[in-house]
């Protein structure tokens, strides 16, 4: 298993005291907690500090880690057969573990006061786990198939990480930063109690067309300026198939024209809507010819957009 | 081996959570989340009712609660100051979303 230094993860010395830990802990918490950090990776960060604070708060999994050695960050490393009799009897082989796995195990048996099994029912874990999709899934519904890696308890009170793969199906409807329950699909229970569930935690991906807020969808729609004065008829793309929209004659830049009910729509709720917002586009080019026309339409109109900024101007 | 494929279920205001299930799912004890109630950090359909049920977004804020409690070591009403915060920030998080999709 890879080796981590938790006492540098906390930007301690190996002496720390006990208070020292906790300062370091909650100082860096507050930094890193993802429920109230914006800071980058603060979900990875927040987890590493987390494991060691778990294991250095604890005096009985401090000495333990302390007995394991020291060595470089990511250094490859195995605990000695002494090691493994004194402070993780019941263990097996450490192959398949990493140091978080090893001192949740060494938790659990702590918790159980030795390596035997409980005779009592008692619920799996729930585990957690975030799902990414893009937004014509989030839209029609998916199913996804998730790989997981979890820890599983041997009856003699040992750890080791095991696949857990999940099918589930993801409603449509579903929204960025949603969380979503799959019942029964978390750790077994334990002498007949019932198993956990999965959470996740769904992120949409962002679409190169629609914008998401809500259940609503929204869409650049970029017109020719005499298309936005005359009208006209545009075929527009939805994310269930495209649609004729009927584009009013005198239609405004930043203009929001609503297609009602095609936006995301979910079971027991009304559907949101999809807004094209008007972008008026001018061509870059234009021939003499041309000029000549923009020319004749200055001399014959008398709009004037910017009549109330010359009257300020005036007084 | 095959795998059922099981349906995830939307923890929204159409779902109903019992409190059996809320206390199962927070992992925290049933006297602490009864204390986060009383702060109204969790909101039953009817707190009168004699056995309270939830819209399931209260099983999420009951989770969060729970992860609150033991990563910043607080005590109930601690957490219940901390979910009110992160309530804010999820809600101004989205009036940015909802503003950036307007704006593009």
């Amino acid at each position: 298993m890879k080796y981590k230094d938790y006492y540098a993860i906390l930007g301690l010395k190996r002496d720390a005291t006990a208070d020292d830990i906790k300062a370091a802990y909650r100082r860096l918490a507050r930094k890193y907690h993802p429920d109230v950090s914006k800071e980058k990776n603060a979900e990875e960060k927040f987890k590493e500090m987390a494991e060691a604070y778990e294991t250095l708060k604890d005096p009985e999994k401090r000495a333990a880690y302390d007995q394991l050695g020291s060595y470089t960050p990511g250094q490859e490393f195995r605990p000695s057969p002494d090691w493994g009799e004194h402070f993780a009897r019941g263990q097996g082989g450490f192959d398949d573990l990493d140091l978080s796995s090893l001192f949740a195990g060494l938790s659990a048996r702590q918790a159980r006061g030795g390596a035997r099994r409980p005779d009592r029912a008692m619920a799996g874990s729930d585990y957690e786990a975030v799902v990414r999709i893009s937004l014509e899934q989030a839209f029609h519904g998916a199913e996804i198939d998730l790989e997981l890696s979890v820890l599983e308890w041997s009856p003699d009170g040992g750890a080791r990480r095991v696949p857990h793969r999940v099918k589930t199906r993801i409603p449509r409807g579903v929204t960025d930063g949603e969380k979503l329950r799959v019942p029964g699909k978390g750790g077994k229970g334990v002498n007949g109690g019932p198993d956990g569930d999965l959470y996740l935690d769904v992120e949409v991906t962002d679409h190169p067309l629609y914008r998401v807020s809500g259940q609503d969808l929204y869409i650049d729609l970029p017109l020719a300026p005499w298309e936005a004065i005359l009208g006209t008829s545009v075929q527009l793309p939805t994310p269930a198939g495209a649609v004729a929209l009927k584009v009013p004659p005198g239609t405004r830049a930043g203009q929001q024209l609503r297609l009602a009910g095609r936006g995301m729509a979910r079971a027991g709720s009304a559907a949101g809507h999809l807004y094209a917002i008007v972008r008026i586009e001018v061509p870059t080019v234009v021939d003499d010819a041309q000029r000549a026309l923009y020319r004749k339409l200055a001399e014959t109109t008398n709009f004037n957009p910017r009549a109330h900024l010359e009257q300020e101007v005036a007084r | 081996m095959t795998h059922a494929t099981i349906d995830a279920v939307c923890l929204d205001a159409n779902v109903e959570v019992t409190w059996t299930e809320l206390v199962s799912a927070a992992g925290l004890p049933e006297e602490e989340l009864r204390e986060l109630v009383s702060y109204v950090a969790l909101v039953p359909r009817d707190p009168e009712a004699p056995t309270w049920t939830f819209e399931a977004r209260w099983l999420v804020v009951a989770r969060t609660a729970s992860r609150i409690r033991r990563d910043f070591e607080l005590d109930p009403y601690g957490v219940s100051v901390v979910l009110g915060y992160v309530e804010r920030i999820e809600r101004l998080e989205a009036e940015i979303r909802a503003l950036r999709a307007r704006l593009g």
